[in-house]
């Protein structure tokens, strides 16, 4: 890779997810591609959600951090392939847990009901741990939570309520 | 007349109407974590209308004087422009003689988003194969988004039919009311055949079938009963609608067309 990208993509390091502080939009998998086309500079990002609100937030950062560093880029929006948590990095996860969000399964272990033909209550979904205290002694309240990338879970054992970043 | 422009406003009409009347209950819901469903669904759907739109103004611009912008393909179009199901665009309670006034029934909200959702993972999964790309791309990025939408509105079905003696009368009620005008879903416009003829789009008349197996056997499972078909059979894609349609968009066309290009 060339020296002048490998400095884009260390940059773009420090931009985050809006609503995730802690997690980087390179390690959710939101940046896609850093490339250099006839002499400009792109930067590939593809939207989580569908109605993502923090997509045009998440641009304005792109441009905001390359600016502070003199550099301007053309910030291209692509959908194909879909975006899926497989491709968050481990240390995503790790720090989403810290952060109090239990990080998605992945699509092959979360047996994600491609055919919603049964009731919830009848599929047997991975359990998934507390990011609290660790138990998986956990229920489902809700499968839409305070992002659309997030259900909301209750703790059984500690009682807390906390999010699961949804395997998509 | 373009075909596959107006397949692509069908398409995106049908997300922004549904999610624009879903988003009525934001604030009302009947429990909280509910109305929180709702307004994720409905950002889902706005969304999914968003890429729509995009893509067929970028087609539209091409090789025309004036640019189109999705937000004139949103807030600019009169009702009987818009291509959406004359289902999406119902209010929340049953058929009312005119001027009548009813509560939102979250069973009709319900069984409207499971009709619904049960046809669009089986159109946008076979529209994954579109030989238009950038429908294809919006079709596998919407699959997984309606996914939740039939499992969130099925759950409830069968909770509300298998549920108290009250929850299972409105939830039929609901699904008498509503049934009829899934029939549209099935009889193609001149639109939808020129479009599945060039593979940009899919006869759902092929997709009915599996629809049928997915809402049987939901319905079984709520101790519902399927009405009977038959009666009008809906226009709403050739731009015939209900009544409904236009205060709808009164609503959500007022401010941009009383500050037009106004920004916040």
């Amino acid at each position: 890779m060339a020296p002048e990208l490998q400095q884009v993509w260390a940059l773009l390091e420090a931009v985050t997810d809006p609503e995730i502080p802690v997690v980087s939009i390179r390690e959710l998998g939101i940046l896609r591609d850093i490339r250099s086309r006839d002499g400009e500079l792109e930067v590939v990002i593809t939207p989580t959600y569908s109605g993502c609100p923090a997509m045009g937030q998440i641009e304005d950062d792109v441009r905001a951090a390359l600016q502070a560093h003199g550099l301007a880029a053309r910030v291209v929006t692509q959908l194909a392939p879909a975006w899926t948590t497989d491709w968050m990095t481990e240390s995503a996860r790790t720090r989403l847990r810290e952060y109090g969000i239990a990080p998605p399964h992945t699509l092959a272990a979360s047996n994600v009901i491609r055919f919603a033909t049964k009731s919830v209550a009848q599929h047997a979904l991975p359990a998934v741990a507390c990011p609290r205290c660790g138990s998986e002694n956990t229920t489902e309240t809700s499968h839409f939570g305070s992002t659309a990338c997030k259900a909301l879970y209750r703790c059984l054992d500690c009682m807390e309520p906390f999010d699961l970043f949804k395997p998509h | 007349m373009n075909a596959h422009t107006d397949y692509l406003l069908h398409l995106a009409d049908n997300a922004l109407v549904l999610g624009q009347r879903n988003a009525e209950w934001c604030g009302h819901g009947p429990i909280l974590e509910e109305d929180i469903a709702l307004a994720n669904m409905s950002l889902d759907l706005i969304g999914q209308a968003r890429l729509l739109y995009q893509h067929a103004a970028a087609l539209m611009s091409d090789g025309a004087t004036e640019a189109v912008t999705e937000d004139a393909l949103a807030y600019f179009r009169d009702a009987a422009e818009f291509r959406n199901y004359t289902l999406l665009e119902l209010p929340h309670h049953g058929a009312l003689a005119p001027g009548a006034a009813a509560e939102r029934d979250y069973a009709t909200t319900i069984a409207r988003n499971f009709l619904y959702s049960a046809l669009m993972v089986l159109l946008w999964e076979a529209l994954q194969s579109s030989h238009d790309a950038q429908l294809a791309a919006i079709a596998a990025k919407s699959l997984k988004e309606a996914h939740y939408h039939l499992r969130h509105s099925r759950d409830w079905l069968v909770r509300l039919g298998d549920g108290t003696a009250e929850s299972h009368a409105r939830a039929q009620a609901a699904l008498n009311h509503l049934m009829p005008y899934a029939q549209e879903f099935w009889t193609p416009s001149a639109m939808e055949t020129a479009a599945s003829a060039d593979a940009t789009g899919v006869a759902t008349a092929t997709l009915q079938a599996a629809w049928n197996t997915l809402v049987d056997d939901a319905l079984l499972e709520a101790t519902l009963a399927r009405p009977p078909a038959g009666g009008y059979i809906p226009q709403g894609k050739k731009g015939l609608h209900s009544e409904h349609l236009s205060y709808l968009l009164g609503e959500m066309q007022g401010l941009a067309r009383q500050h037009p290009e106004a920004t916040w």
